[in-house]
């Protein structure tokens, strides 16, 4: 491997590309080198001198950084404030306070639970940022080898890296933190880097040192290495660098192609020097990392509101408490002379109604429920848990589940309106796969798309179906014919005829899984197709093109042979991973591209005629660079019989404009194959060669020559036109079609979530085509989709005037509006596609909301080229224009931004960096999953949530009016009903585990109905806590039920055989066992999912309170005090007891059961005809109509794979139709 | 009427992989969230079912509930007002304040039915807040349990000390202590009524001391209510002890005693009482209450009738749901 690597190392890379986006500016950067030593760039750094890095000015921040939210000194404060910004947290610190001034309860039962709850939740967050620190301490105690001196390298922590270290940088390893490069493996100082992490682009960078430190490359060079950098200071621009370097007595200017920064990974270099330029939270990328914000989900957030409400009735009831006893004490109560409230130590009436007021508000205290926000803490964990272990979300391959990081955000799930979603990484594997091409006008590999095969399938369904309907009223003779007419549809059955692998498609229903399996996988080969494999190609007609065409691919790309782990089979590295499949692609039909040198390329091919692998050498003349604007590139190469080729490959348009006059034969096949590649989402190149005679590539060459050797600015311009002196009069090959593969299960994972209506955004780094081909391949766009772009014309760019570039978007957006507005009511949907550059401009504050307006009308909206900035920018504006919950997915670190600004931020664990995962609320293992995460967990938690916050309040409301009613019957003194300690059990103990078992297993559908789109549409459920009219006054009801009955039943007369009368104790204890009843009975009529656990939390509740009340009772009355033996000796032996125990409960529950009667009856929700066709087999049994209900909800959307076959079933039935007419 | 019910119980066990050898089957169902439940669908049928069964088991319920009730005899005489002499009709309060009028006062009774033994004495005060905050809470449990020994009396503000001296029993529910009694003759005996056994046991014996005796009790400028014997340990002040027990609501009957032998019906009792308390200033009504119990205590209709009326209600419902089901078929 060593040796390999060094034999490229050999190669001058710098001669090679003889163009070169990623030549040094020289002119552009002079103006901005003025700048430094000002403000804003006044960093200094002394390379390779510790001593002199001590010094004031100089002395920066060492390379460790911080994710963590607190650090021991700040937890408390930090955290308290945190827990107390929460509305109920603060209620009831307050009334602990005011406990310590009067108190009509204990108060260790107003301080007890309030040190619990917040406790709790003071713990959950302290380990959640221990894990966070974890992970840091992870990140930096990375190694990386650094120069301690003498020119020895020693291994040092990233931490303890400081500016000015020189580092040396291995293959494949990470950036530690900003780097000047000094030197690199190759002789030029070239070195190759991804920056995946940062913006998302797969496609390697070279970047290159300058040209006084190439000689630094060896360990002993760096003993007397010494320099000093003068840069810009800290920011977050990833593209820019303005500095110097003071080097042997000389000033260098430094450009941004000499920095390497930190989280992007060193490539095809065996390694580099550098000097650490930005450390630790200095770096570019942390800069451009944001805090992560703590989010907080829309149910808390209604929580709160509900929490106010209370509040406010609380206030109301206090003072009406207050005013009443002040006015009473006035009125009446000097008369009650057992009262002695003439003495004159007592206090005033106004003093006294405060106090009262005070009593009151810690009293009623119970309406608001401060164990709500512990129980839903606790329930979400378990959600969490719950999610965690879900298997059907378990990815076998990486051994991974599904993991919620944050778990106060599971309800949210259910609530996903927009999704934002990363391509590479995320929907792609990264990872290119040669699957289609089209030589000579004929178009290889499987012909017919999935969409096709699915829309045939249904149509014949629906023939089959009606078939049988119209036989039965007796015309046989018309389906027949119309039966044949489906068959006879020419697409599909020339389709079928042709192509044996449509049938293994028919029967297996999905591609993907037909290809794999047969033979051994080619990884970036999934082609198949008899006429080209296993060397089968050598009997076609067209020899000669297509042999041309196999050496334009073998030939015409800057990839490197690395030895793969067989013998025979090559392993490749190159700029891109198209080439990479290419040059795989290419080996498997028999060229093997097995060797570069400088000058040469070795190819081992098939010679047709003797049909033995023969070993060519191709003199490689010319190199003609890709380049963005260029869109094409091309080799000139000499083969063994010197005659000279010009290969290119290249964007079809390109391609297509350089055709010679008879090099175009086959244009129109080839067209229309490009445009169903193009529908696929494969992406396509086409290949062309010219054949060029000895004197005019010696013309050529002296010109281009010459072009190249010129310095100045216009050299490019030359060159340019030196390359379009010979790219021309080409001769059309063929196209060949690569798929980003898209990660397992991913266009169906889009189709069930559009079908659920999410709308789909896919921001990517890449550029437009590849992100258009994504598109297709993911089912976001289809044909017939009306696509609007918006893009920054390139003189627009280039003049770069902020004024003119955004006219010139406002215009496209306004007309692009212009246009959906007049065509709504046609239904072929829209689809937006804007660039990178556009986007940012279109943000700006005057544009954004007619742009957003725009887009959010779009069925599907595809941003190219946009940095992480953006994407967050993105984020958060369509989060605020929209007001809709915002999910973004993605994988890289350049989505990190993106994630923390999202409402719930999804983090794909691949095997990149972790950045992402680490910023996320939820990580996945693969895309797919998100299917499940979103309509089944995430529907349960939302179902769970939002019952379990409406039972929550129930159930204090009715503990806490009742205390309020039974003021009324004692003049607003301020005495309670219940002993202090059932109120303080109400919450923890007696309540509160049916109403957690309620948040964990609570499901109203099981989980594949959840899956079926038929309930998806259901997702939306109206969030209870809106005002239910009818709830409010069975709510009340209940409680003056409770209230009013035990009134009339209890009083005056005896209540036992004995002759006893019931007192306070005994009044409160059995109101109180009426309330456990009624509560615990209530939660029983929400729950619609019984196991064995809810059972026995519920009725467990229940036996709990007796046997509280046994316990308690038997205590000392010094402790028990009202409790004492009340059961035992009173109640428990009074027969009236058990039955106003059943005539409340019943009586109480009875409206609110009638109304979920009559709800069901005459208004029934998704889930409740679901259950109930579940509960009858209606889905067995009346499997048509259960099918009826799912395809209905699916017209609904636009995007996705179903809309794609369900668009193509209407074209076909239309052209039936046509045909049926015409005969 | 019961053939619309079906079996609710729709259970569905999903089989889970089983993964690493001998995995708990619980564990595995309950973190996959399948553990096997009961998904109960209120049908049309089970609607119908369960309202008629509340019907069917109400009603009956109802009706023994009133039964009982409407078997218990009880006679109620109101006579605060009466017993104030013509004289002070218009200033009743400084009747009941002036210590130099007698306070007796003759009351006739007349049974209409037969009462069976035993027969409960109550007597009932209207209007009166027995659980009024500064009432109940001005009392000492633990100095009524220990007497002298226990020191902190700061809760039975403002009636804990008198002349430097604690008060036993401190606080203003002893101190307002109900002291008007009653006998009762019948024919020409006077009939025996025990007034002993009338507290709950429990008072007794753990909440009121054997050895505490009555100290101070009364000897204030203010007198409250009724005095104490100081050589009967509280234990035993079972008028106390009920009195003690504060009552829920303003209006309410404590026990007075009991008459241990069967009344006839046309029987007339005459009852001698001393009208002794003061409810003149607050204008709250005293009642004299007799009355016969049954299994249920004492007379109580409404249970009874709220039982038939959610039972027939019930039953109401499940035909009205019944029609809709019939004509409405799903």
């Amino acid at each position: 491997m060593q040796k390999s690597s060094r034999k490229k190392g050999k190669i001058r890379w710098s001669k090679l590309y003889s163009f070169s986006c990623f030549q040094p500016h020289t002119i552009d950067t002079v103006p901005a080198q003025d700048l430094i030593g000002k403000i804003g760039f006044s960093r200094v750094v002394f390379c390779n001198q510790p001593q002199l890095r001590k010094m004031k000015p100089y002395k920066y921040a060492n390379n460790s950084i911080s994710t963590t939210k607190y650090n021991v000194a700040t937890f408390l404060p930090k955290a308290l404030f945190e827990q107390f910004r929460r509305v109920a947290n603060l209620y009831f610190l307050l009334a602990a306070l005011l406990s310590f001034t009067s108190s009509p309860v204990k108060r260790e039962t107003l301080i007890v639970p309030l040190v619990i709850v917040v406790g709790i939740s003071m713990i959950k967050e302290a380990v959640e940022d221990w894990y966070r620190l974890l992970q840091d301490m992870n990140v930096n105690n990375r190694t990386v080898k650094a120069h301690a001196g003498n020119g020895i390298f020693v291994d040092k922590f990233w931490r303890e890296l400081s500016v000015g270290d020189v580092v040396k940088v291995n293959k494949n390893e990470y950036f530690p933190s900003d780097l000047l490069l000094l030197s690199s493996s190759y002789e030029d100082g070239a070195c190759y880097v991804e920056t995946m992490n940062l913006d998302g682009e797969t496609n390697l960078k070279i970047k290159r040192c300058l040209e006084a430190t190439l000689g630094l490359n060896e360990d002993e060079e760096f003993n007397q290495f010494r320099a000093t950098i003068r840069c810009e200071d800290p920011n977050p621009s990833l593209y820019t660098f303005v500095g110097n370097l003071e080097f042997q007595d000389q000033t260098h200017p430094l450009c941004p192609s000499q920095v390497l920064l930190r989280d992007s990974k060193l490539r095809n270099t065996d390694f580099v020097y550098g000097v650490v330029i930005f450390s630790g939270n200095d770096t570019k990328v942390v800069r451009n990392s944001t805090r992560a914000p703590s989010k907080r989900s829309q149910i808390e957030r209604k929580m709160d509101k509900v929490i106010y409400l209370l509040f406010s009735v609380l206030l109301v009831i206090s003072l009406i408490t207050s005013i009443g006893s002040v006015l009473f004490m006035k009125s009446d109560m000097v008369q009650w002379w057992y009262l002695r409230l003439q003495d004159p130590e007592d206090p005033k009436p106004v003093k006294s109604g405060f106090q009262q007021f005070i009593r009151a508000f810690i009293l009623y205290g119970y309406l608001i429920p401060i164990s709500l926000y512990v129980s839903i803490e606790i329930v979400k964990v378990l959600q969490a848990m719950f999610i965690n272990k879900d298997i059907e979300m378990y990815d076998q391959v990486t051994c991974k589940s599904v993991e919620a990081r944050t778990s106060n955000l599971n309800e949210e799930l259910g609530q996903v309106e927009i999704l934002l979603s990363d391509k590479t990484g995320t929907l792609t594997c990264n990872q290119m796969e040669f699957r289609k091409c089209s030589i000579a006008g004929i178009s290889y590999g499987g012909a017919l798309n999935e969409v096709d095969l699915a829309a045939s399938k249904r149509m014949n369904n629906d023939v089959e179906a009606n078939r049988f309907s119209i036989e039965n009223s007796g015309s046989t003779s018309q389906i027949f014919e119309m039966f044949e007419f489906s068959l006879a549809d020419s697409s599909i059955q020339k389709a079928v005829l042709e192509d044996q692998e449509g049938l293994d498609f028919l029967n297996s229903g999905n591609s993907r899984i037909s290809n794999v399996g047969k033979e051994t996988v080619v990884k970036g080969f999934n082609f198949r197709d008899d006429r080209l494999m296993n060397n089968q190609w050598i009997y076609r007609s067209d020899l000669f093109n297509v042999t041309m065409f196999f050496i334009v691919m073998a030939l015409c790309h800057t990839g490197i042979p690395v030895e793969g782990d067989e013998t025979d089979k090559l392993k490749y590295e190159a700029e891109s991973p198209e080439e990479v499949a290419f040059l795989i692609a290419s080996q498997e039909f028999g060229f093997q591209f097995c060797q570069r040198t400088q000058s040469i390329l070795v190819l081992k091919e098939l010679d047709p005629s003797s049909g033995k692998k023969v070993k060519r050498e191709y003199k490689l003349l010319h190199l003609l660079e890709f380049c963005s604007s260029r869109k094409r590139m091309s080799v000139v190469v000499s083969d063994e019989e010197g005659k000279i080729f010009l290969l290119c490959k290249g964007a079809d348009s390109v391609i297509f404009d350089r055709l010679a006059d008879n090099g175009r034969a086959y244009q129109q096949a080839t067209t229309s194959h490009l445009s169903s590649y193009a529908e696929d989402g494969l992406r396509t190149l086409a290949f062309a060669y010219r054949r060029i005679d000895q004197a005019d590539y010696e013309q050529w060459n002296s010109i281009f020559t010459k072009a190249k050797t010129t310095i100045g600015p216009e050299r490019n311009e030359l060159l340019e036109k030196a390359s379009e002196m010979i790219e021309k009069d080409l001769i059309l090959l063929g196209v060949a079609a690569v798929e980003d593969k898209l990660q397992k299960g991913v266009p169906e994972c889009i189709d069930k979530l559009a079908q659920a209506g999410l709308k789909i955004w896919l921001l990517t780094g890449d550029k437009k085509e590849t992100a258009i081909n994504i598109g297709f391949a993911c089912s976001l766009l289809q044909q017939d989709m009306r696509q609007f772009h918006i893009y920054l014309s390139e003189e627009a760019e280039s003049n770069n005037q902020m004024k003119a570039m955004k006219e010139e978007i406002l215009h496209q957006i306004e007309s692009s509006y212009h246009v959906m507005c007049t065509d709504s009511d046609r239904s072929s949907p829209f689809a937006l596609v804007v660039d990178g550059r556009a986007l940012e401009i279109a943000l700006h504050c005057d544009i954004k909301y007619k742009f957003l307006q725009l887009a959010s009308n779009c069925a599907s909206v595809i941003c190219c080229r946009v940095s992480p900035k953006q994407k967050a920018l993105i984020t958060r504006s369509v989060k605020e224009h929209t007001g809709s919950t915002v999910l973004a997915i993605g994988d890289g670190a350049n989505d990190v931004g993106m994630i923390q600004e999202a409402d719930i931020g999804v983090g794909i664990s691949g095997q990149e960096g972790m950045q992402a995962v680490m910023a996320s609320d939820f990580s996945l293992p693969q895309f797919r999953f998100l299917e499940r995460l979103l309509i089944v967990h995430g529907h349960w938690c939302y179902k769970r949530i939002s019952k379990m916050v409406l039972y929550f309040v129930y159930k204090n409301i009715v503990l806490g009016l009742t205390l309020f009613y039974y003021e009324l019957y004692t003049c607003f003194s301020g005495e309670v009903l219940y002993d202090a300690w059932y109120l303080t059990t109400f919450n923890v103990l007696l309540t509160s585990l049916p109403v957690i078992s309620l948040g964990v297993f609570e499901q109203d559908v099981p989980s594949y109905v959840c899956l079926q789109p038929f309930t998806s549409k259901g997702k939306k459920i109206i969030f209870l806590l809106e005002p239910d009219r009818g709830l409010d006054i069975e709510w009340h009801g209940c409680i003056l039920v409770i209230f009013l009955a035990n009134m009339y039943i209890l009083s005056p007369s005896a209540f036992m055989e004995k002759g006893y009368v019931a007192d306070i104790t005994h009044f409160g204890a059995i109101m109180y066992t009426c309330i456990i009843w009624t509560v615990n009975c209530q939660i029983a009529l929400i729950i619609t999912h019984f196991t064995w656990i809810q059972h026995l939390f519920i009725w467990g509740s229940i036996v709990l309170w007796y046997i509280f009340l046994l316990v308690y009772g038997a205590l000392p009355p010094a402790y028990s005090d009202r409790g004492f033996q009340v059961i035992t000796e009173s109640i428990g032996s009074a027969p009236i007891y058990w039955m106003v125990t059943l005539l409340v409960v019943v009586v109480a529950l009875l409206p609110c059961f009638i109304h979920i009667v009559i709800q069901r009856w005459f208004n029934p929700m998704d889930d409740h005809v679901i259950q109930e066709m579940k509960h009858c087999r209606k889905d067995i049994t009346e499997n048509q109509m259960w099918l009826r209900e799912q395809r209905n909800s699916q017209k609904m959307t636009q995007i996705g794979f179903s809309a794609r076959v369900e668009a193509k079933v209407s074209s076909f039935e239309e052209g039936l139709h046509r045909k049926k007419r015409s005969i | 009427m019961w053939g619309g019910s079906t079996s609710s119980d729709s259970t569905r066990v999903r089989s889970i992989p089983i993964r690493s050898g001998q995995c708990k089957a619980f564990l595995s169902q309950f973190k996959q969230q399948s553990l096997p439940a009961c998904k109960p669908v209120l049908t049309p049928a089970w609607v119908i079912a369960i309202h008629l069964l509340l019907g069917f088991v109400f009603i009956p319920i109802g009706l023994v509930t009133l039964h009982a009730s409407r078997g218990v005899l009880e006679i109620v005489d109101r006579y605060d007002a009466d017993c104030v002499p013509e004289e002070f009709k218009g200033n009743k309060v400084s009747y009941i304040k002036d210590t130099s009028v007698p306070k007796n006062c003759t009351r006739i009774l007349k049974v209409h039915k037969y009462m069976k033994a035993p027969i409960y004495i109550y007597y009932q005060l209207d209007n009166y807040y027995q659980n009024h905050r500064r009432y109940v809470k001005s009392r000492s449990d633990q100095q009524l349990l220990h007497g002298l020994k226990y020191n902190d009396t700061s809760s039975c503000k403002p009636e804990e000390s008198n002349n430097g001296l604690p008060i036993v029993p401190c606080g203003l529910i002893a101190w307002s202590l109900f002291n008007d009694t009653y006998t009762f003759i019948h024919g020409t005996a006077e009939l025996r009524v025990n007034r002993k056994n009338i507290a709950w046991k429990s008072d007794r014996d753990h909440k009121f001391g054997k050895h505490v005796y009555p100290f101070n009790f009364q000897n204030g400028t203010l007198i409250g209510g009724g005095k104490l014997d100081p050589n009967i340990p509280l234990g035993d002040q079972e008028d106390l002890i009920v009195w003690m027990r504060t009552s829920a609501l303003p209006s309410f009957r404590k026990i007075y005693g009991r008459i241990e032998e069967d009344l006839e019906a046309d029987d007339v009792i005459v009852v001698h009482l001393m009208n002794n308390y003061n409810t003149y200033s607050f204008g709250g009504k005293k009642k004299l209450v007799i009355s016969t119990s049954s299994w249920l205590g004492g007379r109580n209709d409404f249970l009874g009738v709220a039982y038939i009326f959610v039972g027939s209600s019930a039953v109401i419902l499940s035909l009205v749901f019944l029609l809709l089901h019939v004509k409405n078929p799903r």
